[in-house]
């Protein structure tokens, strides 16, 4: 079975602050990370392998540095990993992005199963997996927390809804986006670790891909940004103090208004 | 290709551009700005935050199709088992108010089967059309069918704005109609307003976990699409007696073809509230102590009528479901009230909560970061608190 994982390198949230005195973003020594929903579509995509056999190709679009995210990739269990880098892909709006990855996996060999995290930390959109589907004219299930049944035609898989799952049937080749609930992922082992660190990354180009250059990047972008702005930091506000019950008659004569 | 430059002439050097950058791009050489391509992503952030109109984004190519062909405002309205969903209501309230400012018609797309009298219901709040698709592969959501028929009905009628829920449902879907239709879509409007001159939706939405805000445009591209979460916008109010033209629509069989089956639909009923869709929500963290004082929150969200939340950590230690996590790998929540117990205030669960309207924080370290965020603060024990609340909601609910 071969399967490809779609992956984005993020700046870890963690490490992202706001300036108190000027209320901008301090990115300085801000770490970047694999997005946190892709370590289970990789980690799921490594369990497929195990369970059915064949090869997981880890791919990213992205800056020259998320060769890391994909080498990390290798070191969770993934065979191999395909950088997509140009300039001419700056300024890619989720139409942009999902359009320039189906091209990429349009360029790997023929593939059973694509995985995405269900959305990125950075940008939430849940655009890209869905995106990428349907540039490749593949069906899709999104929000997946369990392939119940695999086999080379099709899967039985469950999807999240709000009120509980669905159970979805779905032929190969097919494309899923995963959530926190699929798998618990696992360790890089010493054994991937050194793997990773030999292993070559494929890097593409849009030169390399069978793409209109006018779909790419800013070009292809249907969306723009106009104005970006700091929301009004929210402020800390009263603090209530007193025993149990003299905090909560307070809150409660203070909220009074908002629960009946 | 697209490209970025600073008219060195019109630079003053006043760094607005620096801050604006979340990629650390930009920085100031002998007074003026030089952006470093390598990290640019052409996000167009410092154009927005240039007051000198020293930054140009150029961009090649203009519309590629009539905008002004394009006009309407579109809801799409989700329905499970024939039910309309809140979210529904929601989107047509903001719809209105987009609809009128731009002197057009607010239409609603329902898809589904046997909603004849859903469809009538929408008119009462607030459509002046409705685009029913009744079939009996549109009763539930699938992805193929409801993708072609949404796409047909774009094609056919050129709506200028089409709003979605950011719901399961809707994310898989306007994302799919987004890629077929070359339409621009943004993710998880906050805001949303026109332009009236150039008839430009103005979507606003959170970025970078909610640190700082984004206004989006499709200029040369039609419909504007955007999802909008729960409770961000108000319901439609209902108003009895007012119809909508309802439009029915058939198509040959092979619309509704899909590809992928669904097999069964499980509900798995809680004994609280979806925390999307919950008006108040108690949450709790570590703090808790125990997955049994887990009960004194369910006990709390009960009186209200609210729905138990949790933080990653109570989470990850089995005291509660994943369903039930807010933060940044679990939901994100907007309601009018939100209790944090016993939860220190992480980064990923405030990206989660803090657009909440009234935030409680009990917790017994006072220089817990959750304080700084919260309209009220009390510093002690959440499980002794939190009864103390429920007696005192109980008594003055007189329940």
């Amino acid at each position: 079975m071969n399967i490809i994982v779609c992956i984005k390198q993020v700046p870890n949230t963690t490490d992202v602050r706001i300036d108190p005195v000027t209320n901008t973003l301090i990115r300085d020594g801000v770490e970047s990370v694999i997005n946190p929903f892709d370590a289970y579509a990789i980690e799921e995509a490594v369990r497929l392998k195990e369970r059915c056999g064949g090869k997981v190709t880890a791919l990213t679009m992205g800056p020259p540095q998320a060769e890391n995210a994909l080498k990390e990739a290798i070191g969770l269990g993934c065979d191999e990993g395909v950088l997509v880098s140009d300039r001419k892909f700056a300024g890619s709006d989720t139409w942009a992005t999902s359009y320039t990855l189906a091209c990429a996996i349009e360029k790997l060999e023929a593939y059973d199963v694509i995985l995405c995290g269900k959305q990125a930390s950075d940008g939430d959109t849940a655009q890209v997996g869905p995106g990428i589907s349907t540039h490749l004219d593949i069906p899709q299930v999104t929000y997946v927390k369990k392939i119940a049944e695999i086999n080379d035609k099709t899967a039985k898989v469950e999807r999240m809804t709000e009120e509980g799952y669905d159970v979805v049937e779905i032929p190969l080749p097919c494309l899923f986006t995963v959530v926190k609930e699929i798998n618990t992922p696992r360790m890089p082992s010493l054994k991937g670790m050194m793997r990773a660190k030999s292993a070559k990354i494929a890097k593409w180009t849009a030169a390399d891909l069978d793409a209109d250059p006018a779909a790419l990047g800013l070009d292809g972008s249907p969306t723009r940004v106009v104005k970006i702005f700091t929301p009004e930091a929210r402020k800390g506000g009263e603090m209530i103090s007193g025993t149990c019950d003299e905090v909560a008659k307070e809150l409660v004569e203070l909220l009074k208004g908002e629960v009946v | 290709m697209a490209s970025i430059k600073v008219h060195l002439e019109k630079c003053t050097g006043c760094t607005l551009c620096v801050k604006a950058c979340a990629f650390g791009a930009i920085h100031m050489s002998e007074r003026k700005a030089v952006i470093d391509m390598a990290k640019c992503t052409l996000c167009g952030a410092c154009v927005a935050a240039c007051k000198f109109s020293a930054i140009e984004l150029e961009k090649s190519g203009g519309p590629k199709k009539d905008l002004s062909a394009y006009k309407d405002v579109w809801v799409f309205c989700e329905q499970k088992k024939g039910v309309i969903q809140s979210i529904s209501y929601e989107l047509l309230g903001e719809g209105r108010k987009l609809a009128d400012k731009l002197g057009v018609k607010l239409c609603a797309v329902l898809l589904g089967h046997g909603l004849e009298d859903a469809a009538h219901k929408l008119g009462e709040r607030g459509a002046d059309k409705v685009y029913l698709a009744d079939h009996p592969a549109l009763k539930a959501y699938q992805d193929d069918p409801y993708t072609t028929v949404l796409v047909n009905l774009v094609e056919e009628y050129k709506p200028e704005v089409l709003l979605c829920g950011a719901t399961t449902i809707g994310r898989s879907l306007i994302s799919r109609v987004a890629i077929k239709t070359e339409a621009g879509l943004t993710a998880d409007c906050t805001g949303l307003d026109v332009d009236l001159k150039e008839r430009l939706l103005l979507q606003t939405r959170p970025a970078f976990g909610g640190n700082i805000m984004a206004t989006i445009i499709a200029p040369n591209h039609r419909p504007q699409m955007a999802t909008v979460r729960h409770k961000v916008m108000q319901e439609a109010a209902v108003q009895p007696g007012r119809a909508a033209e309802i439009i029915s629509k058939a198509y040959p069989e092979e619309t509704f073809a899909s590809r992928t089956k669904l097999l069964d639909v499980i509900e798995e009923l809680t004994n609280t509230v979806n925390i999307s869709e919950a008006d108040i929500i108690v949450a709790g963290g570590r703090g808790m102590g125990g997955k049994e004082n887990f009960s004194l929150l369910e006990e709390l969200a009960k009186t209200l009528g609210g729905a138990v939340g949790a933080s990653r950590s109570a989470v990850d230690a089995d005291w509660i479901p994943y369903s039930h996590q807010v933060g940044q790998t679990g939901k994100t929540v907007v309601p009018k009230l939100y209790f944090a117990c016993g939860i220190s205030g992480q980064i990923q669960h405030l990206i989660g909560m803090q657009s909440s309207k009234i935030i409680v924080a009990i917790n017994r370290d006072p220089d817990a970061p959750i304080f700084k965020v919260a309209t009220y603060g009390i510093v002690g024990d959440a499980t002794e608190i939190v009864p103390a609340l429920t007696r005192e909601f109980k008594r003055a609910l007189n329940k």
